[in-house]
């Protein structure tokens, strides 16, 4: 399984703001979403696809991944977000309110129709779906499984809770099965989940407690609102030093081992199979990128 | 003779100093007055501003003093000032130990010649402006507080009448920041900078709304410094003078930049149990408090002292036993004037005990660290936080330089540009603080070590700092604004900027009309 | 592309520019630029905008610019946007 792109904190960036939009490039975030749909008003759509555009064009922002949520495919509007972000070189298409594979189907058309003109390889822009109703999250095994160019599916409470007739709870009980079912159907068609934002930016405790949660459940990472955010998302999803160090041990074991010549490979009793092996890999790798360790991490078989 | 004792000859009486003659109960005084009523019959209130002024023997030509302690709440200067021009007074030099936008009336004073020179820390709004524009003939002054503190103190810069305000005083001139007695809703907590003048200063005059009864003590200004008390109706808007508590900053880039600073500090290795700091006064400078404290707490530190400019947040380290002690030069709000006034630990300096290179153990010279803003860095590490990139002087040198040279390790917060003005440059506007003092730049997009400190070089990148160049800093700013077309003078000198001993670092010169 | 009415775009917040454009009824491109970095960046932001004119085949127009400290794409985006506006068009080229 090929290792997939970290996707911890995805930060929603209102594409009128020319302020944020500018300064997006500077916090320490994953990916970031510049929006094009709900954050912007009627009459401002043409003014945001400008200016995300013109930034693309002149800002480095640079190794972040760069997401857009469009508007509607369906619309005029929404076409005409394609037609720029594309000609822009964005890498990922947010669809919102995702209900079905045809939703998917219906953008992916004007995408590839967008690449040809721009003499693009076709596939080089990938998709994200966002689920945002009951329909959406039924049909979610579907829509993950819908195009090679989806990189995952995310969860957006506001709209869903309003679809469901209930409100955002701090418990999130009310989130627990739409989650559940956008995670096992990203894991099942191999893309990321990622979480719904938290929009409480003063309240910290209450951000780390839903992170952690739904680290526990398996997702692989959070939209944010605000870069205050960012760093308590990052600290949930960072390995501990005692994750660090088994990781350490654990490759230390596999060279031991392979000097030995031996075929199986365990560390105080416990077998050292493929997952765990990749586990250690990605720990250290995560250790890495936040200058916790500054080792190389070898191949193994 | 009172006593047989005196009888015959006095051999040696002439080593008595100050020897006037025999004893005579005709000369002597006896006050049979209760305490209430002592201060009526002899005391040092006077009652008008003319009249102290008379008193102090005041001349054209001489130079008087103000403190900046009530910021833009400030009445006194203004009062002052109109009270001398209407009699009649001329080319008076103002020494302020800085000057604010409330202070602009000073404008007409100088176009009517009542006043002919100025030395401050700095100046804003419409009178630095007009001043960057050639209002006056001779430069204007700039020194530090520690560097003001020096000129004061060796003689160098002669103070014939210092104008000091404080919210209480008794009536013979014990003075304090703040007020035991009542609550007028005036304070200002620290007296620092008027300490060194009323200690130099030829004659000295408090200037209060608000007389208590003796003794006012603890005082703030000891009543052996002062001539004079005055009572006005008003010394200041407690609104401009402090408002409240200062709040940190929400704005996730200067969160950033002060988030980073702290985990400089931390990776420095000398944040160790009993180390010493100068924190900022606002932005990302003031919110390094915030997260500092969080690694403080986890690492189970304290503080020997916090020294500077206090707010509520450093008294909170206090309180939490976090910082042992206070050294506080000026209070910038409630919760810190308030702190000044009932914990112990908490005390007040003057200005020279502050930062005077002069004093052998100035405070500033005990810092391990000291977080500094600054307006422009330029690629030699050299600071300007007097004037804008227009050239407009719009700030004050305050103990910028001073920290910098005392503190151990310098570390200078600010945002790689500000809307489209790069602060880190090629060449700063006005060179305040030479680069030789300063250690760290740490900005939103990349922190810069001196080279000069291989130390700290080593130091941050073995506890996972990513360092960059300052050179590379300050490409990536030209890249974000683009080249600026360079800011046009004339010939003309506005201001002299000196450095803390005294030397002439830097000239500010007329910025031409637009 | 011709200006069929007076539009704007932007806003007057930080880092953002204000852009009208209204017609011209003296031939070409004029510009009235406000902006708090003007002795330093007041020709290279005009530049932009005109710029902006030649790319959208524009050449008579009155422009009143109220900058915040705008960076060069962000003073682009706008001037874009309000000629766009003002000739009531959507055909948008995306070619810079």
């Amino acid at each position: 399984m090929e290792e997939q792109r970290l996707r911890r904190t995805m930060m929603f960036v209102p594409g009128n703001n020319p302020a944020m939009v500018k300064d997006a490039y500077i916090y320490k975030c994953d990916s970031i979403m510049f929006d094009l749909e709900d954050s912007v008003s009627f009459q401002e759509k043409d003014a945001a696809r400008c200016l995300v555009f013109c930034a693309l064009k002149a800002v480095d922002y640079g190794d972040k991944e760069l997401v857009v949520r469009i508007n509607d495919p369906r619309t005029e509007i929404g076409q005409n977000d394609i037609k720029a972000m594309i000609k822009a070189g964005i890498q990922v298409i947010r669809l919102p309110k995702t209900d079905s594979s045809d939703d998917v189907h219906f953008c992916e058309e004007i995408i590839e129709k967008e690449e040809k003109i721009n003499k693009k390889a076709i596939g080089t822009t990938k998709m994200m779906a966002a689920i945002e109703s009951a329909q959406g999250v039924l049909n979610a095994p579907h829509i993950a499984l819908s195009s090679k160019r989806l990189i995952g599916i995310a969860l957006g409470a506001e709209d869903y809770c309003a679809d469901m007739r209930t409100q955002r709870s701090a418990e999130g009980t009310e989130l627990f099965f739409a989650r559940n079912m956008i995670l096992h159907a990203a894991r099942a068609a191999g893309i990321a989940a990622i979480d719904t934002v938290y929009s409480d930016v003063n309240n910290e405790e209450g951000l780390l407690r839903e992170t952690k949660l739904i680290k526990q459940l398996g997702f692989d990472g959070k939209s944010v609102i605000n870069p205050r955010q960012i760093e308590p998302i990052m600290s949930v999803f960072s390995p501990s030093d005692e994750e660090i160090a088994k990781a350490l041990s654990i490759m230390d074991a596999i060279k031991e081992a392979h000097k030995k010549g031996s075929g199986v490979i365990s560390l105080h009793g416990k077998m050292i199979d493929r997952p765990v092996v990749l586990r250690a890999q990605r720990t250290l790798r995560l250790a890495k990128t936040e200058n916790r360790w500054l080792g190389e991490i070898e191949n193994v078989d | 003779m009172l006593t047989n004792n005196m009888n015959g000859n006095l051999p040696y009486i002439e080593e008595i100093e100050g020897y006037c003659g025999e004893y005579c109960d005709k000369n002597t005084q006896k006050d049979n007055l209760p305490f209430s009523e002592k201060s009526n019959k002899e005391s040092k209130v006077v009652d008008s501003l003319e009249e102290a002024i008379r008193k102090c023997g005041l001349q054209d030509g001489m130079t008087i003093s103000f403190h900046h302690h009530f910021r833009e709440g400030d009445y006194v200067l203004n009062k002052v000032m109109s009270v001398i021009a209407s009699m009649g007074y001329k080319n008076l030099t103002i020494a302020a130990s800085s000057l604010m936008d409330i202070d602009k009336p000073l404008i007409q004073h100088i176009k009517n010649g009542v006043v002919k020179k100025i030395e401050t820390s700095g100046m804003r709004g419409e009178l630095a402006d007009e001043i960057s524009h050639g209002l006056m003939s001779i430069p204007v002054i700039f020194r530090s507080h520690g560097g003001r503190a020096y000129a004061i103190e060796t003689g160098k810069l002669k103070i014939d009448v210092a104008f000091l305000g404080a919210p209480s005083c008794d009536p013979f001139g014990n003075a304090n920041g703040y007020s035991r007695d009542n609550d007028t809703g005036v304070t200002c907590g620290s007296l620092g900078y008027a300490k060194t003048d009323a200690q130099f200063a030829k004659k000295v005059i408090i200037i209060t709304d608000n007389i208590v009864p003796f003794p006012n003590v603890p005082a703030g200004i000891p009543e052996s410094d002062v001539d004079y008390v005055v009572k006005i109706d008003a010394i200041g808007d407690p609104e401009g003078i402090m408002k409240g508590a200062t709040r940190y900053t929400k704005d996730p880039k200067e969160l950033l930049i002060a988030e980073t600073a702290s985990d400089v500090i931390v990776a420095t290795g000398r944040m160790i149990e009993g180390f010493s700091i100068q924190f900022g006064s606002g932005g990302a400078a003031l919110a390094v408090v915030r997260f500092l404290r969080e690694r403080m707490i986890k690492k189970n530190i304290h503080a020997s002292f916090a020294l500077g400019g206090i707010s509520g947040q450093v008294v909170q380290l206090h309180e939490e036993g976090l910082v042992k002690k206070i050294l506080d030069v000026q209070s910038f709000d409630l919760e810190a004037a308030t702190s000044l006034k009932n914990n112990r630990f908490h005390q007040q300096i003057s200005a020279s005990y502050y930062a005077s290179p002069g004093t052998t153990g100035s405070a500033v010279n005990q810092l391990d660290f000291v977080i500094l803003s600054a307006l422009e860095v330029d690629v030699n590490f050299n600071v300007n936080v007097l004037t804008g990139s227009n050239g407009v002087i719009r700030g004050a040198i305050g103990g910028h330089c001073d920290t910098a040279a005392g503190a151990a390790i310098s570390i200078i917060v600010c945002p790689l540009t500000r809307g489209r003005n790069a602060t880190i440059v090629d060449h700063v506007t006005t060179i305040v603080t030479p680069g030789k003092t300063i250690d760290v730049v740490v900005t939103d997009q990349g922190v810069a070590v001196n080279p000069r400190r291989e130390d700290l070089i080593s130091s941050l990148t073995n506890h996972g700092i990513r360092l960059t160049s300052i050179d590379a800093l300050c490409q990536k700013a030209k890249r974000l604004v683009g080249i600026p077309k360079p800011v046009e003078y004339t010939d003309k000198i506005v201001g002299f900027v000196t450095y803390r001993d005294g030397s002439l670092i830097d000239v500010i010169r007329q910025v031409k009309n637009e | 592309m011709e200006i069929v009415n007076d539009s704007s775009a932007g806003t007057l917040e930080s880092s953002d520019v204000m852009i009208t454009v209204t017609r011209n009824f003296e031939k070409g491109i004029s510009i009235e630029l406000t902006s708090p970095v003007k002795q330093q960046f007041g020709d290279c932001i005009e530049e932009v905008i005109l710029e902006c004119t030649k790319k959208l085949g524009i050449t008579d127009a009155k422009i009143i610019a109220v900058d915040q400290g705008a960076l060069d794409c962000v003073i682009k985006a706008r001037t874009l946007t309000a000629l766009y506006r003002a000739c009531n068009s959507k055909s948008y080229i995306w070619e810079f």
